[in-house]
């Protein structure tokens, strides 16, 4: 059973990492980072039910992630927002100023 | 009361000061250039003079001082002064003719805006000849000589703007080094020799005095080691080619530097170790075949030379040989004296020679003429270098060359012959100088007029000591001989020697009058019958190609291989190193793009090469 969870965490870990490396559109980013941190969710419960030592610690720390993860999504769009607001465009590649 | 001698060492700092006061100044002043250089070489003079008296005073011991220089654990250089009377004749040499030279220059050079320069360079050479000849040991010996060397190659180079001075310069630079080379060897043996590791001439000739010393493999190597430095300095075969070619320099300088003074240094080397010499029969022979070989060499080249500075420097490169065969023969004494004969009346020759271009502004004798009458002290006193020269009695010449040539017939009748065949020669072109410079009808320079004051007056005073600084040796009279090495050197009647030489010396002199100024005999009564003789001679026996071909050429094209080796493989990998940085950084600044998406992926990357590292770890 484990392994199968894992493949699924896996697989959609990667479609994330995929998107967020590759996508031009910043709210698709945003998008793919939580396909990420789902995966790992998912991960978080598949090891509390089925791993090693099972415990109820897997449970309580997904949802601080899931909460995390809320309030970062808030701040990423807000921040989307605001540099729409100035720039004009949502293009991720259009944002280089790290490079000044 | 102290001796004088103990202030000797005052002798070459006067110039030296005399150096550092015209270089402080610099072009800032051109008269005071000339009073300060020239005070300088006159204190030198007196002080000379005064070391001098004293000596002849007295039977005085030699003196000797310095100071420890360089102290590497119990082994320490010594750096001094000694005052013998070999000595004590060199520095009223060096400084007589030094004076007498600066004030000459005051004339010669006057045009030049380089002047102080001139001066300053003039003053320093004089300082590192007089310090060379006050030495007490070898090391010290070797610094100052280098360093007259260094003042001979400014000099020689002084007017840089002519390429062919610039090319003497190096040419004189380059060829005594390889002298020079041989002289270092020489002493880094000697030093390995010595017992007590000391390089002082006192325990050099204290060692090489005894007997036991004679006549060892190592002794022998050395004295021909030292020789080869004085071969190099004095313009001896086969490393004679710089000094004709030195002529390129400014004349006063040909007279103090070239004909003087530092090509003495080799004669002074010799006289100086000449206890080395003395233990190897081997080496003695050596010095006395390579000077006769010279003097004879550089005689018949002499005689179809047509610039009359060359000539001159031809006459010096074969009388410095006749000085190799009276060391060589073991005469020292003889070796001496005409050093310093030839020292006064070359000189004088060549000042005159300088006094004649500053007249006509050419160096070409086949273009002169006829300038005995508008140029009547300049001609008498040239007449008797010339005569001096050419060994007619009984002028200073005559005695030294007679004492080399009575030393010769006692030794070894072929170098008589070789000695009295360059007599001949030597009246010869002499003759044949004097007469198509001074006599016959002018030919161009027709305003040449007689030089200034300022460059007759040395003329005059070199032409006294050039008449009579023979008498202080004579076949009867054996005073300098004994003066010098302490024991009377045995005159046995040269009544041949006398004759012959005086014989030889006038038959030239008519041979000369006879072709050149007569014209009774054809002046290609020889050069129609063998061209090829006179072409060999005129190009100097092709020594100068056949040193290029043989050592000029093939060094210039491994110095160019080797340039290339360093251009192309040393700098290409310093290149290579300082193009890879750059690619290095260059590929940074790529990745430094300013997208968060190409971080990202590099971390990535980053995380999967760890990944592997950490996995690939197991099966390895």
């Amino acid at each position: 059973m484990l392994s199968s969870y894992l493949t699924l965490a896996a697989i959609l870990f990667c479609i994330g990492l995929y998107g967020a490396l590759v996508k031009r559109n910043a709210v698709v980013v945003l998008f793919s980072i939580e396909l990420m941190l789902n995966a790992v969710n998912l991960n978080l419960i598949a090891f509390a039910k089925y791993g090693a030592a099972p415990s109820l610690t897997g449970h309580i720390f997904t949802l601080f992630t899931i909460s995390v993860a809320a309030a970062e999504a808030a701040v990423g769009v807000a921040v989307l927002i605001a540099l729409f607001r100035s720039r004009g465009t949502v293009n991720i590649d259009e944002f280089d100023e790290m490079r000044r | 009361m102290q001796s004088i001698a103990s202030y000797a060492w005052l002798v070459p700092l006067f110039p030296f000061v005399a150096f550092a006061v015209l270089l402080a100044f610099g072009r800032g002043f051109r008269t005071s250039g000339i009073v300060v250089g020239s005070a300088g070489s006159a204190a030198s003079l007196i002080m000379s003079l005064l070391v001098l008296a004293e000596r002849l005073g007295t039977n005085a011991d030699d003196y000797n001082a310095g100071f420890e220089w360089i102290a590497i654990g119990e082994f320490t250089l010594r750096m001094g002064f000694e005052v013998t009377n070999l000595t004590t004749l060199m520095l009223v040499v060096v400084s007589l003719v030094s004076f007498l030279v600066n004030i000459f220059s005051a004339g010669y050079m006057r045009d030049d805006e380089r002047i102080t320069v001139f001066y300053a360079y003039v003053a320093l050479f004089v300082s590192a000849m007089l310090a060379l000849v006050l030495a007490d040991n070898l090391l010290t010996f070797y610094f100052f000589w280098e360093l007259v060397g260094v003042c001979s190659f400014l000099l020689i180079g002084f007017w840089y703007a002519k390429p062919e001075a610039k090319k003497a310069a190096k040419k004189a630079f380059v060829v005594t080094r390889i002298g020079d080379a041989g002289l270092l060897i020489g002493i880094l043996l000697l030093f390995w020799h010595m017992p007590n590791r000391s390089l002082a001439f006192t325990d050099i000739s204290n060692l090489f005095g005894q007997p036991g010393m004679a006549d060892s493999g190592m002794t022998t190597l050395i004295a021909l080691l030292l020789f080869l430095g004085a071969v190099g300095k004095s313009g001896q075969f086969p490393l004679h080619v710089w000094l004709p070619d030195a002529m390129e320099g400014p004349t006063p300088i040909s007279a103090l530097i070239h004909a003087a003074t530092m090509v003495a240094a080799g004669v002074f080397l010799v006289a100086r170790t000449y206890d080395i010499f003395l233990a190897s029969p081997a080496a003695m022979d050596t010095v006395a075949f390579i000077g006769a070989f010279t003097a004879l060499f550089a005689a018949t080249i002499a005689v179809a030379q047509n610039d009359i500075k060359r000539i001159l420097a031809y006459s010096t490169v074969s009388q410095l040989g006749y000085m190799m065969i009276a060391l060589g023969l073991g005469s020292l004494a003889g070796g001496i004296f005409h050093l310093f004969t030839h020292a006064f009346f070359k000189a004088l020759l060549f000042l005159g020679a300088g006094s004649v271009i500053h007249a006509v502004h050419t160096q070409d004798i086949r273009e002169m003429g006829g300038l005995g009458a508008r140029m009547k002290l300049t001609a008498w006193t040239f007449a008797i270098g010339a005569l001096a020269l050419a060994g007619i009695p009984p002028l200073s010449g005559f005695w030294s060359k007679d004492a080399i040539l009575t030393a010769a017939l006692a030794g070894h009748p072929a170098l008589f012959a070789v000695g009295l065949l360059t007599a001949l020669f030597t009246a010869f072109y002499m003759a044949r100088l004097f007469f198509l410079v001074f006599a016959g009808k002018p030919k161009t320079g027709a305003r040449a007029h007689e030089s200034p004051a300022v460059m007759t007056v040395p003329l005059v005073l070199l032409a006294v000591p050039a008449i009579a600084a023979g008498f202080v040796e004579m076949p009867w009279n054996g005073w300098l001989g004994e003066w010098l090495t302490g024991t009377a050197e045995e005159t046995h009647g040269g009544s041949l020697a006398f004759v012959a030489s005086t014989a030889v010396g006038l038959l030239g002199i008519y041979l000369g009058w006879a072709v050149y100024a007569k014209g009774s005999i054809r002046r290609d009564a020889v050069s129609s019958r063998m061209p090829w003789l006179l072409r060999a001679l005129e190009r100097k026996y092709y020594i100068d190609e056949a040193y290029q071909r043989v050592a000029v050429r093939p060094l210039l094209a491994l110095g160019r291989g080797l340039q290339a080796v360093d251009d192309y493989v040393v700098e290409g990998i310093v290149r290579f190193a300082g193009w890879s940085a750059i690619a290095f950084g260059r590929a940074g600044i790529r990745l430094q793009n300013g997208q968060a998406q190409t971080y990202g992926l590099t971390a990535v990357i980053g995380l999967l090469v760890l990944a592997a590292l950490f996995v690939g770890r197991r099966f390895w």
